[in-house]
């Protein structure tokens, strides 16, 4: 019972390996349908849009902006308590998909929704990295 | 066809087991307490019940959750499973019940749900559960605290709208205005604006007010056919209208952030009852956080999109108001142990219906708008209930 308490460490599935792999390196990707052309986030065997089986992965530009965010005061489990107050955020990519992230170097109180973001990786020492977003 | 169920079923029983603080009960003694007691207030033999619907309890769960209680009560229905819609799960079974009932595959149908969330989760189930919202790759390891996953919506519709704090905290003072004249709700204290605003911020911009409690209790209804609901121990409450709307399952995904499928569900319930929002005498509304009733309040039609929170600022849903919602204190005052919470929404509309609410009966209540919402945001169910059958 001596572990430290541990975050929520990602279930890696086959159609999501090379979006955690991309990341590890830094890159962000996301899916675009060869058929359709949408993009989508997050990875998936099928379009959302046309259910098309073709998607290629792409590399996102990493940009994007603030569509709503929150700042947790009380942590989920004691694995995040320390970066209590953290905030949450929906980020809309210049690619169109939403993803769910962290927003972190900048103070909470100078977020507005609508503000370009940019992504930053994470490298967790479980051995995943997590994509967060900055202000630009 | 649209009006295919309107007023062809009816509530005939409905009762809630103590709710709060419940240590002596686990969820499976709750729930089978809700229903011999909604058995009881409709006057009918458990040999009478053929159909069967529960949800699955947090604290206490089984692989099949009815079968487990139909196993208790010594019942063998014909019709009998567990739905999982989170809190919408118990409209959602109204309206499969009200199908089952009117296609003939059974004739009375008794739905329960109860759980022990506050005395039967152990700490670290409590925090399992919890850290497990959201999806288990792209959401949960951000560390998202189920009031985050609101604070998100709320910060969208005060960006959107002007919505401020002061009006999210209106919806609070409102339901517990509403509680303390209900004796069976765990929080009875009067509250102020000010005291939401004071208490700890949770997720910004929700404060610890703005968040709904944390219960045990249980509750039941039976439901029979119209025909068979005459000449009951009760004044039977009618199913006039149900409808259901599902716009996502994860909030990252969600079409709107500020418009729900709550619009979707009470087309399609008005629709099927023939009545509008402006014929709806009193509303209870799904209040797991302060800004989903803001949503609900514009999206059912009771007040224009973006002017919720000038809706409730008002004062028109607080008791002796034009439009009083959530008349037994909703899940921010009078309990909420997860899956269940809107049962006592339900049982609440068929006391006001009935006229037994004693102290809050109000003085017009004809007709009823229940509506509850499960995930975050994600699956939507609408009831118009009516004293009588058209």
């Amino acid at each position: 019972m001596s572990d430290a308490p541990r975050k929520n460490l990602p279930q890696i599935t086959p159609e999501s390996a090379e979006y955690w792999a991309g990341c590890k390196r830094h890159e962000l990707l996301i899916q675009r349908c060869v058929d359709c052309r949408a993009a989508q986030f997050y990875p998936r065997a099928f379009c959302t849009h046309c259910s098309g089986g073709k998607l290629q992965w792409v590399r996102a530009s990493g940009r994007g902006t603030l569509a709503s965010y929150t700042i947790v005061h009380r942590a989920v489990s004691p694995a995040y308590a320390a970066e209590v107050p953290y905030v949450v955020a929906l980020v809309s990519l210049e690619e169109g998909p939403t993803m769910m992230s962290n927003v972190v170097s900048c103070s909470p109180e100078s977020l507005r929704i609508g503000m370009s973001l940019e992504v930053v990786f994470d490298d967790w020492p479980e051995g995943v990295t997590v994509p967060k977003f900055r202000p630009v | 066809m649209a009006d295919t169920l309107r007023g062809k079923t009816a509530i005939i029983g409905a009762a809630d087991t103590p709710v709060g603080v419940v240590p002596a009960m686990g969820a499976t003694q709750l729930c089978i307490e809700a229903i011999l007691r909604a058995l009881r207030d409709a006057g009918i033999d458990k040999g009478e019940v053929d159909g069967l619907i529960t949800c699955n309890s947090m604290a206490d769960p089984y692989l099949y959750h009815a079968e487990a209680m139909a196993e208790y009560l010594q019942i063998f229905p014909g019709y009998c499973g567990s739905i999982g819609a989170g809190g919408g799960t118990t409209f959602a079974a109204v309206q499969q019940a009200a199908c089952a009932i009117v296609s003939g595959v059974c004739q009375t149908v008794v739905i329960a749900s109860a759980d022990s969330l506050r005395s039967g989760l152990s700490r670290e189930r409590a925090m399992a559960v919890q850290s497990s919202s959201g999806h288990p790759q792209f959401e949960s390891p951000y560390g998202v605290p189920v009031p985050a996953f609101y604070a998100l919506i709320a910060r969208a519709h005060m960006h959107e709208f002007g919505t401020t704090a002061e009006q999210l905290a209106a919806v609070a003072v409102s339901t517990r205005l509403h509680a303390v004249r209900n004796p069976t709700a765990q929080m009875r204290t009067p509250i102020s604006i000010e005291e939401v605003l004071n208490s700890r911020m949770i997720a910004d911009p929700l404060h610890l007010l703005d968040c709904s409690l944390v219960s045990d209790g249980g509750s039941a209804i039976v439901m029979t056919s119209a025909a068979r609901a005459r000449d009951r121990r009760q004044k039977p409450v009618y199913i006039l209208g149900a409808g259901e709307g599902h716009g996502h399952e994860h909030i990252s995904a969600a079409r709107s952030l500020t418009r729900s499928a709550a619009a979707e569900a009470g087309k399609r319930a008005y629709q099927m009852a023939g009545v509008g929002p402006k014929d709806v005498d009193f509303a209870e509304l799904y209040d797991c956080f302060t800004p989903v009733v803001l949503i609900e309040l514009e999206d059912l039609g009771f007040c224009a999109k973006g002017e919720g929170g000038a809706f409730v600022a008002s004062g028109v849903t607080q008791p002796g108001g034009s439009f009083p919602v959530n008349t037994h204190g909703g899940l921010l005052s009078h309990c909420h142990p997860g899956n269940p919470g809107s049962m006592f929404a339900l049982t609440e509309a068929v006391l006001q219906l009935r006229g037994q609410a004693g102290e809050r009966q109000l003085g017009k209540a004809e007709l009823a708008l229940v509506h509850a919402q499960g995930g975050i945001m994600s699956s939507h169910c609408t009831l118009i209930l009516g004293r009588e059958s058209c």
